[in-house]
C-alpha cells in the first residue's frame, strides 16, 4: 500500500530548514549582521551637500569640505537614545593619539529642532569638528540613512568607505573603524 | 504589588501546564479515567491564572505604571486610552502573554465544550495543548517577562511607536492570534489522533469547527492589517510582501487547505495522512512565523526587537514541537489507512486539487521569504525577494484555483460528471465571456491591459459559480417556489457558509485585479487653489491648517475639495502629523470611497514657497478587496453554526459508551 519512505519527507525539509536558521542565528549571536543588505553607496562619491551650521563657533557640514582628509560623518539627532549610548564613545575615539589630526568628526544633526540640538551637545559636550542640521531629513535621504545613529567612512577622495548602521560599540570601533582608519590615512 | 501578582500566576500557571501535560497523558496511555480527567480542571485553572497575569499587565497599562519596564517602553500617560490598552500586546513580551492566554481559552473551550469527546482523545489533545502552552510560559518567565520593574521609576514613559496607534491596527494582533493559536487545536488533536493511531469522520468533525474559528479570525486579522497599511502607509498600496505579512499569509494558506481536506476525511474517510501533515505544518507554519518576526533572522518594516537569545529559545521550541510531531507523523503516518476511492474527477479529485495548489503556494511563500537567507548562506550573495518575485508565481497558482473553485462544489463524490458540470454552469460562462469582452472593449482603448479582463472574468466566472451552485442546491426557478423555499431552510448553513467564502474570494479578485491595473497616482506641487485631475474628479488646494494638536501629536492638515463635472463630492482632509513620544512623522492620508473605487489623498512636505507636495490616487475596485475578505470571514461564521457542529458526532460518542460500559 503505501511506502514508508513519503512520511519521512517532511522530517527531511524541516531538519534543513533548521540547520540555516541555526546558522543565521549563529552568525547574529556573533555580532554579524548578516540581515542587513550593505549599502549601494559604498566606494561611490559621498552625495552634494550644504548644511547650515548648529552652533555658533562651528562650521556647518558641508560636501566640499570632504575631500583632502578622512572623514567620519555621524547622523545623531537629540531624541535618539541609541545615539546618546553612542556619544561617549565618539568623544573617547576623538580624544585618541593616534586620531588626533588624522580625522575629521562631522556630525549631522537629523530631523531634530536646532535648540535641542545645542541643549543635548551643550549636556554632553561636543566632539564634532564640524556640525550641520539637517532639518527635513533630505541630506539623509540621499545618503541612504534609514534611522539614527548612522555614520559613514569617507576617504580623502571623499568617496564612502563604510557605513555604520546603529550606535558604534567599542568592538565595530576596535574591529572595524580603526583598522579601516590605519588604511586610509596611509 | 499588582505586577508580583500577574508574575506569580504566571510562574503557577507554569506548574499546571507540566501537570496538564503528564498526567492526562499517563492516564491515557494506562486507560486510567481519574487520571485522564485532570486535564478538564488543569485547563480550566490555566486559563483563570493566563487571565489574571493579563489583566494585571493590563491594570499596570491603565493606570501608567511606570515602574514596570514594559509599561516604561510602551506608553505615555498622553496616550488615548485605547492606545494605552492596545499597547498591552504592542510588545514583544505583552504580545506574547496574550499569545499563551489565547491558548488557555482555547483549551478551556475542549475542557467545557468537549463532553462528548472520547475521553482519550481530549486527554491526549488537552496535554499536547498544555505542552505549548509550558514551552512559551518558560518561554516568557526566562527571556521575556513582562513585570520586570525598574527602579527608580521614570516620570513618564517611552510611548508607543505612532504608526500603532492606530484603531485597525490596535485589534489587528489579537486577532492574528486567535488565528495563530486557533491552528494549535487541530495540531494538538492530529498529534492526539496519532498517538492513538485512529483518525475517522468523528475526528475530522471536531477538527473542523475549531479550523474554521481559527481561519475566520486569521481572515479578519490578515485583512485588518492589509488595510491599515492601506489608509496609513500613505503609498495608496494595500500588501506588500513583507516578511510579516507573509508570516501570517502562510498559515492562512495551509490552514485553508487543511479547512477543505478535513471535509473529505469526515465525508469520505480517505486523505488522512496528508490532513494530519496538513494539521501540523499549519500551526508549525505560525510558529515559524513567531520565530522569523522575533529573531531578527530576517528584517522587515514591522519586526519587534530582534534578540538573538530569543531567536535560541524558539527555535528550540520550533525544533521541540515541530520536529517531534513530524517525527511522530513519519513514524505513525503510514499505519493512517484511507477508506474511499475516488476517480481524480470528483469533489475529492477538486478538493485535493485545491490542497495541491495551496500547499504549493505557501511553499512558494516560504521559499521568497526565506530565499535571501539560503543565498546569504550558500554565498550566492546578499539579495531581496520582492513583490516581481511573488506576483511571478503567485497568479499562474491562483488562477486555476479560482476555476476549479466554481466547478468543484458541482461536481459529486467520488465520481464527477465535468460535462453535466459545465452544463450546470452555462451562465457562467457566458457571464465571464461577457465581462472579459465588455471590459476588454471599455478598456481596451486607454492601455487597460488584457490581463486585467481576464482577471475580472475570471472573478465573474467564480462568483456566478458559487451563486448557481447555490440555486442548483435549492432548485431556483425549476420547481416552484414554496419548494424552494422549503429547501432554502432545509440547506445546511456549511452549504451557505461555502458559497459565501467562494462569493467572498470572487470579490478579492476582482479588487486585486482594479487596484493592479487601473491605480491612477499623480504626485505633484501644489499651491492652494491649484487644481488636479484625477479620474475624472477634480481636486482643488483650498489649503492647509498647521498646528492642529491631537492628544499626542501636532498635525499638518490640509484641505482638498473635490467636484465631478463641477457638482460637489466631498471634502478631503489628509494629514501629517508629528508624535511627541516617540518624535516621529506619520501620514494620515484622507479617503473618499463610493465602494467601486477610492479617491486617496496625502499631503507631504512643504516646498519653501508655500507649496505642499500632494500625492493622489483613484484606486479602483480597491474597497472590494476588504468587503471580499468580511464576505469570505462571515461564510466561515456562517458555516461554523452548522447543526452538525452542535448535535456533535453521534457515532463517536455510541463507541465511546460503549468503552466506558467496560471500564
Amino acid at each position: 500500500m503505501m511506502r514508508r519512505w513519503p512520511t519521512f519527507l517532511p522530517i527531511g525539509v524541516f531538519a534543513v530548514l533548521v540547520c540555516f536558521f541555526a546558522w543565521r542565528l549563529v552568525l547574529i549571536t556573533r555580532g554579524d549582521a548578516p540581515n542587513l543588505i550593505p549599502s549601494v553607496m559604498i566606494d561611490k562619491p559621498a552625495p552634494a551637500f550644504d548644511l547650515p551650521p548648529l552652533v555658533l563657533d562651528r562650521p556647518g557640514a558641508t560636501g566640499a569640505a570632504l575631500t583632502g582628509k578622512v572623514t567620519l560623518i555621524n547622523f545623531f539627532s537629540s531624541w535618539c537614545i541609541p545615539c546618546r549610548a553612542e556619544h561617549p564613545l565618539l568623544i573617547d575615539l576623538m580624544n585618541r593619539s593616534e586620531i588626533k589630526g588624522r580625522l575629521v568628526l562631522m556630525g549631522i544633526d537629523y530631523k531634530d529642532k536646532p535648540e535641542d540640538g545645542r541643549g543635548w551637545l551643550n549636556r554632553l559636550s561636543n566632539p564634532y569638528e564640524v556640525i550641520g542640521m539637517d532639518r527635513d531629513g533630505r541630506v539623509g535621504i540621499d545618503f541612504g540613512v534609514y534611522g539614527v545613529p548612522e555614520s559613514y567612512l569617507i576617504d580623502r577622495q571623499g568617496r564612502i568607505r563604510y557605513k555604520q548602521v546603529g550606535p558604534f560599540t567599542p568592538e565595530d570601533i576596535q574591529g572595524k573603524l580603526l583598522p579601516l582608519l590605519a588604511e586610509l590615512s596611509k | 504589588m499588582i505586577p508580583e501578582l500577574g508574575q506569580f500566576a504566571l510562574i503557577i500557571a507554569l506548574f499546571v501546564t507540566l501537570v496538564q501535560s503528564v498526567v492526562p497523558l499517563v492516564g491515557a496511555v494506562r486507560g486510567d479515567r481519574a487520571w485522564m480527567e485532570v486535564a478538564r480542571p488543569a485547563a480550566l485553572a490555566q486559563f483563570a491564572l493566563m487571565a489574571t497575569a493579563f489583566g494585571a499587565l493590563m491594570s499596570c497599562y491603565v493606570t501608567s505604571d511606570f515602574s514596570v519596564l514594559n509599561v516604561v517602553q510602551n506608553s505615555h500617560t498622553d496616550k488615548p486610552m485605547l492606545y494605552k490598552i492596545s499597547g498591552v500586546w504592542g510588545n514583544h513580551e505583552g504580545s506574547m502573554l496574550l499569545w499563551v492566554l489565547i491558548l488557555s481559552i482555547y483549551g478551556m473551550a475542549v475542557s467545557v465544550f468537549g463532553g462528548n469527546l472520547p475521553p482519550g482523545l481530549r486527554a491526549r489533545a488537552l496535554s499536547v495543548q498544555a505542552m505549548i502552552a509550558f514551552g512559551f510560559l518558560l518561554f516568557i518567565l526566562l527571556t521575556s517577562n513582562p513585570f520586570t520593574r525598574v527602579d527608580p521609576a521614570p516620570l513618564n514613559g517611552d510611548g508607543l511607536n505612532p504608526l500603532l496607534q492606530d484603531p485597525g491596527l490596535a485589534f489587528h494582533p489579537p486577532f492574528l492570534y486567535l488565528g495563530y493559536v486557533g491552528f494549535s487545536m487541530a495540531f494538538s488533536f492530529a498529534i492526539a489522533a496519532l498517538m492513538e493511531g485512529r483518525v475517522d469522520a468523528a475526528w475530522a468533525r471536531w477538527v473542523r469547527p475549531w479550523t474554521l474559528v481559527a481561519w475566520c479570525a486569521l481572515t479578519l486579522g490578515i485583512a485588518m492589517g492589509s488595510w491599515w497599511a492601506y489608509y496609513t502607509l500613505g503609498w495608496g498600496g494595500w500588501w506588500y510582501w513583507d516578511p510579516v505579512e507573509n508570516a501570517s499569509f502562510m498559515p492562512w494558506l495551509s490552514g485553508t487547505a487543511l479547512l477543505h481536506s478535513s471535509i473529505v476525511v469526515e465525508k469520505r474517510d480517505t486523505l488522512k495522512a496528508w490532513t494530519i501533515l496538513l494539521a501540523i505544518v499549519t500551526f508549525s507554519l505560525s510558529l515559524l512565523g513567531t520565530f522569523l518576526v522575533r529573531s531578527g533572522v530576517l528584517t522587515s518594516v514591522h519586526s519587534f526587537a530582534a534578540d538573538p537569545a530569543r531567536g535560541v529559545f524558539v527555535l528550540a521550541l520550533l525544533v521541540v514541537v515541530t520536529g517531534g510531531s513530524l517525527i511522530l507523523f513519519a513514524v505513525r503516518g503510514p499505519s493512517l489507512k484511507g477508506g474511499g476511492l475516488f476517480t481524480p474527477l470528483s469533489r475529492e479529485g477538486a478538493l485535493l486539487l485545491n490542497n495541491v495548489l495551496m500547499s504549493t503556494a505557501a511553499g512558494t511563500v516560504l521559499l521568497g521569504t526565506l530565499y535571501p537567507l539560503f543565498a546569504d548562506a550558500l554565498d550566492l550573495g546578499k539579495v531581496s525577494v520582492g513583490p516581481p518575485f511573488f506576483n511571478a508565481v503567485f497568479i499562474p497558482l491562483m488562477v486555476p484555483m479560482a476555476v476549479t473553485m466554481a466547478v468543484a462544489p458541482l461536481l459529486s463524490w467520488k465520481r464527477g460528471d465535468l460535462a453535466g458540470v459545465f452544463g450546470r454552469l452555462k451562465l457562467g460562462i457566458v457571464a465571464t465571456v461577457v465581462v472579459v469582452v465588455a471590459t476588454w472593449l471599455l478598456k481596451g482603448g486607454d492601455a487597460g491591459p488584457l490581463w486585467a479582463a481576464f482577471g475580472l472574468g475570471l472573478a465573474t466566472w467564480l462568483f456566478v459559480g458559487a451563486v448557481m451552485e447555490w440555486a442548483d442546491r435549492v432548485r431556483l426557478f425549476r420547481v416552484p417556489f414554496s419548494e424552494t423555499l422549503e429547501r432554502l431552510v432545509r440547506l445546511p448553513r456549511s452549504a451557505y457558509g461555502m458559497t459565501l467564502a467562494h462569493a467572498g474570494v470572487a470579490v478579492v479578485i476582482a479588487g486585486i485585479t482594479g487596484s493592479a491595473a487601473w491605480t491612477v497616482e499623480k504626485i505633484q506641487v501644489m499651491h492652494p487653489g491649484d487644481v488636479v485631475t484625477v479620474s475624472g474628479y477634480d481636486l482643488r488646494l483650498d489649503g492647509t491648517e498647521d498646528g492642529i494638536v491631537g492628544p499626542n501629536y501636532m498635525a499638518l492638515r490640509a484641505h482638498f475639495s473635490v467636484t465631478r463635472d463641477g457638482k460637489p463630492v466631498t471634502d478631503l482632509y489628509p494629514e501629517k502629523r508629528m508624535y511627541r513620544q516617540p518624535p516621529r512623522p506619520t501620514t494620515d492620508a484622507a479617503i473618499h470611497t463610493n465602494f467601486i473605487g477610492d479617491l486617496y489623498a496625502v499631503i507631504g512636505d512643504a516646498d519653501g514657497t508655500g507649496g505642499y507636495v500632494t500625492r493622489l490616487y483613484f484606486n479602483p475596485l480597491v474597497p472590494w478587496i476588504f468587503i471580499g475578505a468580511v464576505i469570505m470571514v462571515i461564510g466561515g461564521l456562517v458555516s461554523l453554526t452548522d447543526r452538525r457542529y452542535r448535535v456533535g458526532a453521534p457515532l463517536r460518542t455510541a463507541r465511546a459508551s460503549v468503552a466506558k460500559g467496560r471500564v
